[in-house]
């Protein structure tokens, strides 16, 4: 059992820090709700707004990771132009998927819109880690600003469902691959 | 949910909104400016050439840099400006979700290809 070094990285982008980030994005959409409209200052206490800010400050990390790592290390990989006259296109994604009419949607529409919508979010949640950082309990006396808050993080949510659903598709459809095989077990038949 | 907001925003804030608002409504500055330099980078040669900050990742390096840039620039701004006064948050929160929706439909191509 092997994987490549680019399936790897990809692997880091997509699982590691997106996927995780869904997950964390869903819990804290809730936490966020609630904490900024309990009714008595008893409801959270400041052990769980600290939890909370430590919380989203790790989204932040996950965001900027998927991004960065995305456009600077996964995406070059896909885009790579193929030399004239290549017949085996598995090694250029991009071009593997233009090659097929029942595939280049995945690159016209779902890469096209995943490069660009993907970076809403570290714009959204780092807005959001930032304000609710700031004002903590006092958000719920700031109900313009809260509306706001929560309005930008369920952005952050529906932006990276959309990046994180076309880059399992397209990674479906066309992988990335190359770089050099690492060998994870060496199990025999069984 | 009315009967919510009702009560938690019946007590007097005891801080200033304006350092919030400034953040909010630059994402909302950095979110459209992100859709925009998308469509221009998409649809300009001269911006997608000039756009080319690091060739493996093409244009989108380009898009990506100025939007964070003025993202980041508006934030200060506007942060500087407003982080001891308050000010009507309301409409720089429906301003900023106003831009991020925007951004949102324009970084879909087929909304993008009408430009």
């Amino acid at each position: 059992m092997e994987i490549t070094t680019r399936a790897l990285f990809t692997l880091i982008h997509g699982m590691g820090f997106g996927a995780l980030y869904l997950l964390a994005c869903s819990g804290a959409l809730v936490e966020l709700y609630r904490f900024a409209t309990a009714t008595a200052p008893s409801d959270s206490t400041q052990g769980q707004e600290r939890f909370l800010k430590g919380y989203l400050m790790t989204m932040v990390v996950l965001a900027w990771a998927a991004v960065l790592s995305g456009t600077y290390v996964i995406y070059p990989w896909y885009r790579a132009a193929a030399p004239a006259g290549t017949a085996d296109l598995s090694m250029f994604p991009q071009r593997l998927l233009m090659a097929n009419p029942a595939t280049i949607g995945w690159h016209s529409l779902g890469m096209e819109w995943k490069e660009h919508v993907a970076w809403l979010v570290p714009i959204s949640i780092t807005m959001v880690a930032f304000v609710f950082a700031r004002y903590g309990r006092e958000l719920r006396n700031q109900r313009r600003l809260r509306t706001a808050v929560l309005g930008f993080a369920v952005a952050s949510f529906v932006a990276a469902g959309v990046a994180g659903f076309f880059g399992a598709m397209i990674n479906k459809y066309a992988p990335v691959q190359g770089g050099d095989a690492i060998q994870l077990s060496s199990g025999g038949e069984r | 949910m009315k009967a919510a907001d009702d009560a938690v925003s019946g007590d007097e804030p005891t801080m200033p909104n304006g350092s919030g608002a400034a953040a909010v409504l630059a994402a909302g500055i950095g979110s459209f400016a992100l859709a925009v330099l998308a469509i221009a980078g998409d649809k300009s040669a001269i911006a997608k050439s000039g756009l080319v900050f690091y060739t493996p990742t093409g244009p989108l390096s380009g898009v990506t840099t100025m939007a964070i840039l003025t993202w980041l620039l508006s934030w200060a701004t506007l942060e500087l400006r407003w982080r001891k006064r308050t000010v009507a948050a309301g409409a720089m929160s429906a301003l900023a979700i106003v831009l991020l929706g925007l951004s949102l439909l324009l970084t879909f191509p087929p909304i993008a290809d009408l430009f």
